[in-house]
Formats: structure tokens, C-alpha cells, sequence
């Protein structure tokens, strides 16, 4: 169906004529064929919000309807790519276009050339319905892709069978009660809408990220959510980055979302060179780049995070665990501001519109760990890691406070820890995880009894270092006893040796969980040790010059390899020189 | 089922027809009736009753109604007999070899009395974004000369790294001082300046044109200056113009580009001018709620292309309105760029040139640019264990400003020395002074060297064992 132009505003486009038009049906603007999406009906005139530059685009122009709502392509061959916000292939528009995006470029999401080697599994003849798996493909060296029957189907495998086949090509059929409906290796999916789940779980398992403030003190659940706000400069891309390399998800969606073009060139450049930690394969193999940044239309930034999401929950069906990062959700937030003004709707908070906190809510509501739809029942899950960009680092304003209303974890970054390049800035007594008390079964069985208790205490130091240090700013450290001298003393090597882990250290990027337990567990022996000298008779000032503390400073270096035999020896001279300091000490 | 009574034509008339069908005249805006189909973004030609004619651009395009934006003042346009013809193109620059050592206005147009640029290369203004897959990682280590830029918050080719200022602040002192040392190391590649003033004073403007003509820069710089005398509306178009001709010369004719833009706080004042005139909503402090975007279609055209020689690095410069770096323009603008170089009153009122305070500044590409091979395998630890050691320092100095200094443990005391230290020696520096990277990297060593190795954590021990130049102040 037809329809005119009416009006050019920017990325909205209001045509007339699109009398049979539906709500977010994706339209074609333009002789260059532009793809929008309507977002407001009125009678025959349709709103739409366009994905590409408006420019040169007049009253008159053609609008064409193609019935259908945004969706992406789900299939072999998405993994390693990068696509942008409305899962345009970027490699392929390089190719086809050059080294700028020019307008109306159309092609595949999944290339349709590839041949993939397909294994089926499944049993002709038998009954199949969502979520069966039909059988297999090697996608990459690590992920088995499993081709499932889609959501919606039901009935009898009439055919299937193994071979080598193109994305489109049948790979058999199956019979339902209104006739026979060919089976091929992609299936579409309408962003805008969850894939249907059979069930929610409760998180239950940590998402290990290697990174040391995360792990031990404000760790994620698999399928949980996580916020982490920040000033410009406070280390939300670097964190981000970390956990898309780091994190031990089967999958990772990295989505970059109006952020900036070298950020998704240095993923791009590293990712293939760095290794997994548990297949010791490229990290690229794992994953999908959704990259719309700053500079590129407006409208596709605000889908972006909507293929995103639809991409994970694609995987999770499968069984897998998938990471997803969004960098930066404020962005997108922006996007839907921009879109709202374009359209004159009344503005709620601080001009975003009055339906930022419901679609924040439903975005986030996609994560989880899940029931998946099939007939043995899968597990799955979608952890979801939400940047934020709050203007001036001040989180009052709408788009941090929708977040933390419907997010569990809130890492807090800190303008003023990173200025002092105390990396990953997250502050220690603001942030939060409210899965800490669901995760506390897993850390004690799979990791050590004493763990949660190990993190209480830590995190009481360093509440009660910042008490003391009200008071020192006050009078002095010199005024303070012992005893407290000590407390801070400890808190400091927490911060310093624990918490501090640098990005661009090849060993110091990543700790196991088993190594920050060894960690947290010498530093706070140090202060029971440093504790009992001083009730000897030792002080501070003697304890701070003792050798082995540079070597404790040194612990982050430690090869995980050779961690036990180090970590041994190290308490077991820290113990003996500590008690040496004390006047008379054995 | 296309509406029958608009019966548009789908092509651009081919001869342009002059409309004298001025509706209504609102701040830099025409609303001009009884259009036919008016393309978003096309230029148009505005001619005045006393034959002056002036440039602009359509901004919204409906149905028999086109808003067009004047780059100029409306001065002078009355309804009756202004007329207005739509060209039926969007915004160009010709651009050629010609364009090296010649001044502009904010419209591109010829300021120093030369021929205007006569090419068959015209590139349009607004360029298409650049593809985040053709982006190259930029590597190549820019030295500045200037210490605190060099070893805490390098620049890298192909970044984007603003200069944070503020009224009364030598931040084009700083500017002119990295146009005039940057290099790489060992280089002899062809380089140019691209220079867009966006509304700052002819003192300032003349100030960098004889800095550049002193050096033998101006030969190798393509300069636009709209002044604040100019008007208002120029602004919005002249970084985009400056940015289209250093795309030609760096990718097209492989010169390593460095793009100054100052004052980017005039500019979006041009652009929150027509967004109030618009009536559009507001967002912060009434700038316009697609700011962001607006910045960034700016700012993200700075980088290198894989297979490409050249480069584009930019250097923006904006005031922050009452120092407020919360305020929209720097805080938007620091969401964007690579980092940012922090000019501070404090240190400029303590007499120290260039009054750079690295604790809020950063450079995001740093890691890139340096370590083995590039500069030194020591940088970043030495950068980090710098930035660690003056933070301490500062906050020793505000304590020991109410407990006394006798309150402070030896320990903090060698800090309040450091951070003293690196002030005046380190931060420090004569504006012509040219420091090399080892230079620099000397002056931290000997300031670090004062600290105990178990307080050098950021340090790895081989590299203390190497390059420590002097035991530590007070044994042990």
C-alpha cells in the first residue's frame, strides 16, 4: 500500500494515504527507499520515525508500506558480526558502499550465500512444537547452534534432513493442522515483542566476570540485571568491555548504542586476539556487536537495543547463557526524547517522555533465567548490563532513576576515584546487589564456606575506614590509637591491592574467584595479625614498613598457575614478620 | 489511495522558482506558504528588496509550508518583496589543493580577498556517518610537548580530545602550543591544520593567525572564522564546513589533519537560538534535546580508515559557563569525545603555564598509544602512580591546612611533597618549551623516586629496580 509524504521534520516523516497501515509496520520513505517505522496513526496519516538521514527527502515523495513489523533474522552465521541498530550487516555495507554509510543501503542480515553443515537430530514422524530441536550447527569453534522449531509451531515432522544448506534453504517440513509449513535454518522474530517463555527462575548462579569489586562484593546473577551509572570519564565503556570479555556467558551481545565509533573499532580490534578464558578460543566467536553510535541516525539507536535483546533471548532459547551490554542506555533513552519532541507529545520529566520509565521497565523485564519454551524444558538465561550517562554524573535525573527502580545491582561509579585512576571507579559504599543473599548458597558450596562471611567483613572495614575518616579530617591521624590506625591501614590495602584491578595488565584483567578468595582472605589475616601485634605492643608506623607488604601490594601479579604455592608462602611470611615487629614478639 | 488534492510533482522543478510567499518572519526563521515540495535540508537563495542575497536551509517541510533557517541576520527581509528560491541541493563545499592557506568565512566563502575555490569537487557539508567497521583503532603516539598531556593523558592520532576551558584561561596559549609542537616521533608526513573559529573575538581570531603565520603554519591551514561580529546563524554550518575540507585533505589527499574548533560553546548557543525559535521543546537549560546527536555528527567525524593515509584529529575547545563542567555543552560533550584536557583556574592562579589539572583530565585512547615500542614500557604505570600520588597529595594538603603538617604520618608527608613537586616542576612549563617524552618521563621518575617501593604499587617492580633514579626520601 502507498501513501504520500506530508511532511519532513527531521528523522519524522508523516504520510498520508497509508489507509491500511499498523502500528510500528516498517515503511520504505522516499525513491531511496529509507526504512522507517510508523509510530503514530491518525486516520490515513501514519507518523513515522525514519532509521536513516532525511536529507533531500520533500512532500510528495512515495512512502511505501511493507505490512510488517521491525524484526531481525535469526540463524547460523550471526555470531562474529556486526550489525547496526536495525541489523544491517556493517561489513557487507563496507563492502558494498564504502567507508561511509550512504542511504537506502539494503542488505541481509544473514548472509544468504553461506552454506552451513546442518545435523539433524530430531525424529521424523514424531511430534514437534516451540522450541524442539530440530538439529545443529557448528556456527563457530565454540557455539553449537541449535535450530529450533519457532515459536507459534506445532505438529508432525514430515521431513528433515541433514546436509549442507544456506539460511533459506528447506530443510524439511513439518505438517500442522493448516498443512505443511517448510522448516529452514533462520526464523524471523519482531524485536518489539519477548520470545515467549515457559517459565521465570530465580537467580540462583553468579555471573563471574573476573573483575574483583564485582565477583566479591557486588556480584550479578545469571539472567539478573545490572546498572552502572557514571559521569563521563568514570569507566562505564572500560567496565562494560571488561565483562564482554571476561564474563563466563556462552554468548555475549555487546550493544553500543549511541556511543563512540572508535569504542566499537577497539572491540572489533581486540576481541579477536583475546582469549576466553575457559575455551582458550577468540572471544570474537562468541559474540554479536550491535553498533549504532553517536553519529548515526537517531531512530536506529533507539531499535538498536530492542535487536539486541531479541538476539540474546534467541540464544538463551537455545540453552545458553547470554551476557548482554548496553552501552549506553541513556542514549537510547535521548533517542525516544528526540523522537517524542519531534512528534509534539507532551513532555514528562526534564522533556523525556512520560513513557521512559515503562519502556526502561520492559526492557529489563527481558533478562532473566528461564524455562525456555521446549518440550524437555531448557534452561536459559539473559543477564542484562545497562550502562547509564546521567548528565553531570547526577544520578536524580529520570533516565539513572527508572533504571535503579527495576535493576538489582547498582555499581556506582565515582568521578573523584576515578580522577585518582582508582580503576574500576566503582564506589565501594554506594553500590549495591540485592542478589547476594540468593547467590549465597552457590559461593558457599562451590567456592568456600567462609567467603560470604569474608566479604561481610571487608565491606565493614571499609564503612568504618570512612567513619574514621570524618574523624581524621577533624584531628589528624596522629590522634587516632593504634587500633584504629590499623583498621585503616587494612582498608587501605583493601582498596589499593583488592579492589584496584587494572584493565591493561594481562594478568591483573582477569582473577578467578578461587584467587580473589585467596586475596580477601590474606589481606584480612594481615589485619587480625597486624591487630594482635599492636595489642603486643607493636604500632602502625612499624607494621607499614615491613618488607613483605610489597609483596602483599604485589599479589594482584600472582599467576593463577602457580596461586597456592604463593599465596602459601606469603601468609605464611606475613604472619611471622608481622609477629616479629612486636616489642619482644616471638 | 494517494490523497488526491496534493497531486504532487516527485521531481525538483528544473528551473527554480523564486517564491515571494514570506508568511511570517520568527528570530533566524522564514515561513514560507504555497510551497510545492520543499527538500528537507536543500539550500536556499534569499534575495532582499535592496539586491543582498543570503543563504539558507530547510528545517521542516510540510505541505504547501517550508521553515527555512537564514545563515545570516533577517535584517533587512520584509514579507512583500523578499524572495526565496529553493536550489534543489543540500549544503556543499568545493573543495581542492587550493584550499591550503586561504581563509574563509563561517560559509566557506572567501575572506582574504582571494578567488573563490573553483573545483568539480563539491562534497556536501553533512557528511554520511562513518562506517564503525572501516574506523582503524588509532595507535600512533602524538607528542605534544607538553608534559602532562604527553605521560598522563596522551594524544593519539584520530582522537578527538577537547580542551575543557573557562573565561580568562590560557586555553588558546594551550592550543596554539600543541598546534606548533605536535609530532609523532620520527616522522616526516605531511600534515595540516584546519582552524574553525565559531564566534570568538577578532583579538583571539588574530592571535591564532599570527601564531600560525610565525611558524610557517598558515601555508598548510585551511582557517574559518566567523567572529562574534559575524552573524549568529553562520555558526551552525562553519564546523561542518571545516570538518568536510579536512576530509578531503586527509582522505583523499593523505595529509594527517589536526582540526582546531573553538569556540564550541558559541556554537551550540547558534543552535539552541534556532531550536527556541522553532518552538521546539526544551531540554536542558533550554538547549535543544537532540544536542547530543547534533555534537556527535561533529565530533565522531575525527578518526582513520583503514587503507586510508590520512588522518583527522580534532582538538575542541569550549568555555564552560561558570567553570560548571556539569553544564551541558562540556558534559555532553565529554559523553562524546575521547577525553578531555582540563584547564584550571587554581593552578593558573598558583602561576603555573600550562594550568592543566590532570585529576579531572583524561585521554580514553591513552592505553593505545603508549608503552613498549610506542613510548616507554613504563608509561602507564609511571602515568597512573602519578595521577595516585598528587590526588593523595591534594588531599593531604587540604588536611593538613586544619590539623597542621606535624598532625601527618611520614608517609603523607612525602605525598604533600610530591604533589608540591609536581606542580611546579612537572605541570610546569615555559610556553615554548618542547619537552620530549623521555624529558618528560625523567621529571616523573625523579619526583616518583621520593616514594618508598612499597607505595610505588602501580609501578612493576622490574620497572622500578630500572628506572628509579634516586633512593627514597628518608631511607629504608
Amino acid at each position: 500500500m502507498a501513501g504520500v509524504i506530508a511532511r519532513v521534520t527531521g528523522p519524522v516523516v508523516i504520510a498520508e494515504g497509508l489507509t491500511d497501515a499498523k502500528m510500528y509496520d516498517v515503511v520504505r520513505v522516499g525513491s531511496l527507499g529509507l526504512v522507517g517505522e510508523i509510530i503514530r496513526l491518525v486516520g490515513g496519516t501514519a507518523t513515522v520515525q525514519v532509521y536513516e538521514d532525511t536529507t533531500g527527502i520533500r512532500p510528495g515523495d512515495p512512502v511505501e508500506n511493507t505490512g510488517q513489523a521491525l524484526s531481525v533474522e535469526l540463524g547460523p552465521g550471526l555470531l562474529k558480526s556486526i550489525y547496526d541498530g536495525v541489523q544491517r550487516p556493517l561489513d557487507v555495507i563496507q563492502k558494498a558502499a564504502g567507508d561511509f554509510i550512504t542511504r537506502g543501503a539494503v542488505a541481509a542480515p544473514l548472509d544468504p550465500k553461506a552454506k552451513w553443515e546442518f545435523t539433524a537430530t530430531a525424529k521424523v514422524g514424531s511430534e514437534v512444537t516451540a522450541g524442539t530441536i530440530l538439529g545443529t550447527v557448528q556456527e563457530t569453534p565454540i557455539v553449537l547452534h541449535k535450530i529450533m522449531v519457532p515459536p507459534g509451531m506445532r505438529g508432525t515432522l514430515k521431513e528433515l534432513k541433514s546436509g549442507t544448506y544456506t539460511v533459506h534453504d528447506p530443510i524439511g517440513s513439518v505438517t500442522t493442522a493448516g498443512g505443511a509449513v517448510p522448516l529452514s535454518l533462520a526464523q524471523k522474530w519482531v524485536v518489539r515483542v519477548p520470545r515467549p517463555v515457559t517459565q521465570k527462575l530465580p537467580p540462583e548462579i553468579p555471573l563471574v566476570t573476573g573483575q574483583r569489586v564485582i565477583d566479591s562484593f557486588f556480584p550479578v546473577a545469571k539472567g539478573g540485571t545490572a546498572a552502572i551509572p557514571g559521569p563521563f570519564g568514570s569507566g562505564k565503556t572500560v567496565t562494560q568491555q571488561q565483562l564482554a570479555k571476561w564474563a563466563d556467558s556462552d554468548i555475549v551481545v555487546y550493544v553500543g548504542c549511541g556511543e563512540r565509533g572508535n569504542e566499537m573499532t577497539e572491540v572489533l580490534a581486540t576481541f579477536p586476539s583475546l582469549q576466553d578464558p575457559k575455551s582458550k578460543r577468540p572471544l570474537m566467536e562468541r559474540t554479536i556487536l550491535i553498533a549504532n553510535t553517536s553519529n548515526m541516525p537517531v531512530a536506529a539507536r533507539e531499535a538498536s537495543v530492542y535487536t539486541g535483546i531479541t538476539i540474546a533471548e534467541y540464544y538463551r532459547d537455545m540453552g545458553y547463557d547470554v551476557a548482554l551490554m548496553a552501552d549506553s542506555t541513556s542514549r537510547w533513552a535521548e533517542a525516544m526524547r528526540e523522537i517524542s519532541g519531534r512528534l509534539e507529545e507532551m513532555p514528562g520529566e526534564e522533556g523525556y517522555p512520560a513513557y521512559l520509565g515503562r519502556r526502561v521497565a520492559e526492557f529489563y523485564e527481558r533478562a532473566g533465567r528461564v524455562v525456555t519454551l521446549s518440550p524437555e524444558g531448557r534452561m536459559g538465561s539473559v543477564s542484562v548490563i545497562g550502562a547509564v550517562s546521567p548528565p553531570g554524573g547526577d544520578t536524580s535525573e529520570p533516565v539513572s532513576q527508572n533504571t535503579l527502580r527495576v535493576t538489582r545491582v547498582f555499581w556506582a561509579l565515582d568521578a573523584s576515584l576515578a580522577s585518582r585512576r582508582h580503576f574500576p571507579s566503582i564506589n565501594w559504599l554506594q553500590s549495591y546487589s540485592l542478589y547476594g543473599n540468593d547467590l549465597a548458597p552457590w559461593y558457599t558450596k562451590e567456592l568456600s564456606p567462609e567467603f560470604v562471611h569474608l566479604r561481610q567483613r571487608a565491606l565493614e572495614t571499609l564503612q568504618k575506614e570512612a567513619e574514621l575518616q570524618e574523624i581524621v579530617q577533624l584531628v589528624g591521624v596522629d590522634a587516632l590509637p593504634e587500633r584504629e590506625k590499623a583498621t585503616l591501614d587494612v582498608a587501605r590495602m583493601l582498596r589499593e591491592d583488592f579492589l584496584q584491578q587494572s584493565a591493561y595488565d594481562e594478568v591483573d584483567t582477569y582473577t578467578s574467584i578461587q584467587k580473589q578468595l585467596r586475596m580477601l582472605r590474606t589481606i584480612l589475616a594481615f589485619g587480625d595479625r597486624e591487630q594482635e601485634a599492636i595489642a603486643k605492643g607493636s604500632t602502625v608506623a612499624a607494621l607499614q614498613r615491613l618488607p613483605v607488604r610489597t609483596k602483599l601490594s604485589r599479589m594482584k601479579w600472582i599467576p593463577e598457575a602457580e596461586m597456592k604455592t604463593q599465596f602459601d608462602q606469603l601468609d605464611l611470611e606475613m604472619t611471622q614478620a608481622v609477629a616479629a615487629t612486636a616489642p619482644g614478639g616471638s | 489511495m494517494a490523497a488526491k488534492s496534493a497531486a504532487p510533482s516527485k521531481t525538483v522543478p528544473d528551473v527554480p522558482i523564486d517564491y515571494r510567499t514570506i508568511d511570517r518572519v520568527a528570530g533566524p526563521l522564514l515561513f514560507v506558504r504555497d510551497v510545492a515540495n520543499a527538500a528537507y535540508g536543500e539550500i536556499v537563495e534569499i534575495a532582499l528588496p535592496n539586491g543582498e542575497r543570503r543563504q539558507g536551509q530547510v528545517l521542516d517541510s510540510r505541505k504547501g509550508l517550508a521553515i527555512v533557517q537564514v545563515f545570516g541576520p533577517t535584517m533587512g527581509i520584509n514579507v512583500e518583496q523578499t524572495s526565496v528560491k529553493f536550489l534543489g541541493e543540500v549544503a556543499t563545499l568545493a573543495v581542492s589543493d587550493e584550499l591550503l592557506g586561504r581563509v574563509f568565512n563561517g560559509l566557506g566563502e572567501p575572506r582574504d580577498g582571494g578567488p573563490k575555490i573553483v573545483s568539480e569537487t563539491r562534497l556536501e557539508i553533512v557528511g554520511n556517518a562513518m562506517n564503525p567497521y572501516s574506523r582503524q583503532e588509532p595507535s600512533e603516539f602524538i607528542q605534544t610537548g607538553i608534559s602532562t598531556i604527553d605521560v598522563n593523558n596522551t594524544l593519539v592520532r584520530g582522537q578527538k580530545l577537547p580542551i575543557f576551558s573557562a573565561a580568562g584561561l590560557p586555553h588558546n596559549q594551550v592550543a596554539a602550543q600543541i598546534v606548533r609542537q605536535a609530532k609523532l616521533r620520527d616522522s616526516s608526513e605531511g600534515f595540516a591544520v584546519v582552524f574553525a573559529a565559531m564566534g570568538i573575538t577578532s583579538e583571539e581570531a588574530n592571535f591564532f593567525l599570527r601564531e600560525f603565520e610565525s611558524t610557517g603554519a598558515l601555508e598548510r591551514a585551511v582557517v574559518f572564522l566567523n567572529l562574534s561580529s559575524d552573524p549568529s546563524m553562520e555558526r551552525v554550518v562553519t564546523p561542518r564546513m571545516a570538518l568536510t575540507a579536512a576530509e578531503y585533505l586527509a582522505y583523499e589527499k593523505d595529509l594527517h589533519v589536526l582540526v582546531v574548533l573553538t569556540d564550541m560553546t558559541s556554537y551550540c548557543e547558534a543552535l539552541r537560538e534556532v531550536s527556541a525559535a522553532r518552538d521546539e521543546v526544551p531540554g536542558r537549560r533550554g538547549y535543544p534535546g537532540y544536542l547530543y546527536t547534533d555534537l556527535a555528527t561533529i565530533y565522531e567525524r575525527a578518526g582513520k580508515i583503514h587503507g586510508r593515509k590520512g588522518s583527522i584529529t580534532q582538538l575542541p575547545i569550549l568555555t564552560m559557563p561558570a567553570d560548571d563542567v556539569t553544564h551541558p555543552i562540556p558534559d555532553l560533550t565529554g559523553y562524546i569525545t575521547e577525553g578531555q584536557v582540563y584547564v584550571s583556574r587554581e593552578l593558573q592562579r598558583k602561576g603555573v603555564y600550562p594550568p592543566i589539572d590532570v585529576l579531572p583530565s583524561l585521554s580514553r585512547l591513552m592505553s593505545l598509544g603508549i608503552g613498549k615500542g610506542r613510548t616507554r614500557e613504563d608509561h602507564r604505570g609511571v602515568s597512573d602512580q602519578l595521577f595516585a600520588a598528587y590526588a593523595t597529595g591534594k588531599d593531604q594538603r587540604a588536611l593538613s591546612a586544619i590539623v597542621g603538617e606535624e598532625a601527618l604520618s611520614a608517609t603523607d608527608r612525602i605525598y604533600l611533597r610530591a604533589a608540591d613537586r609536581y606542580e611546579k616542576e612537572f605541570v610546569n612549563q615555559r610556553p615554548d618549551e618542547d619537552r620530549t617524552i623521555d624529558q618528560s618521563l625523567a621529571l616523573a621518575w625523579d619526583i616518583l623516586s621520593d616514594f618508598p617501593d612499597s607505595e610505588l604499587k602501580r609501578i612493576r617492580p622490574e620497572f622500578i629496580a630500572q628506572f628509579r633514579v634516586h633512593p627514597p626520601v628518608g631511607g629504608t
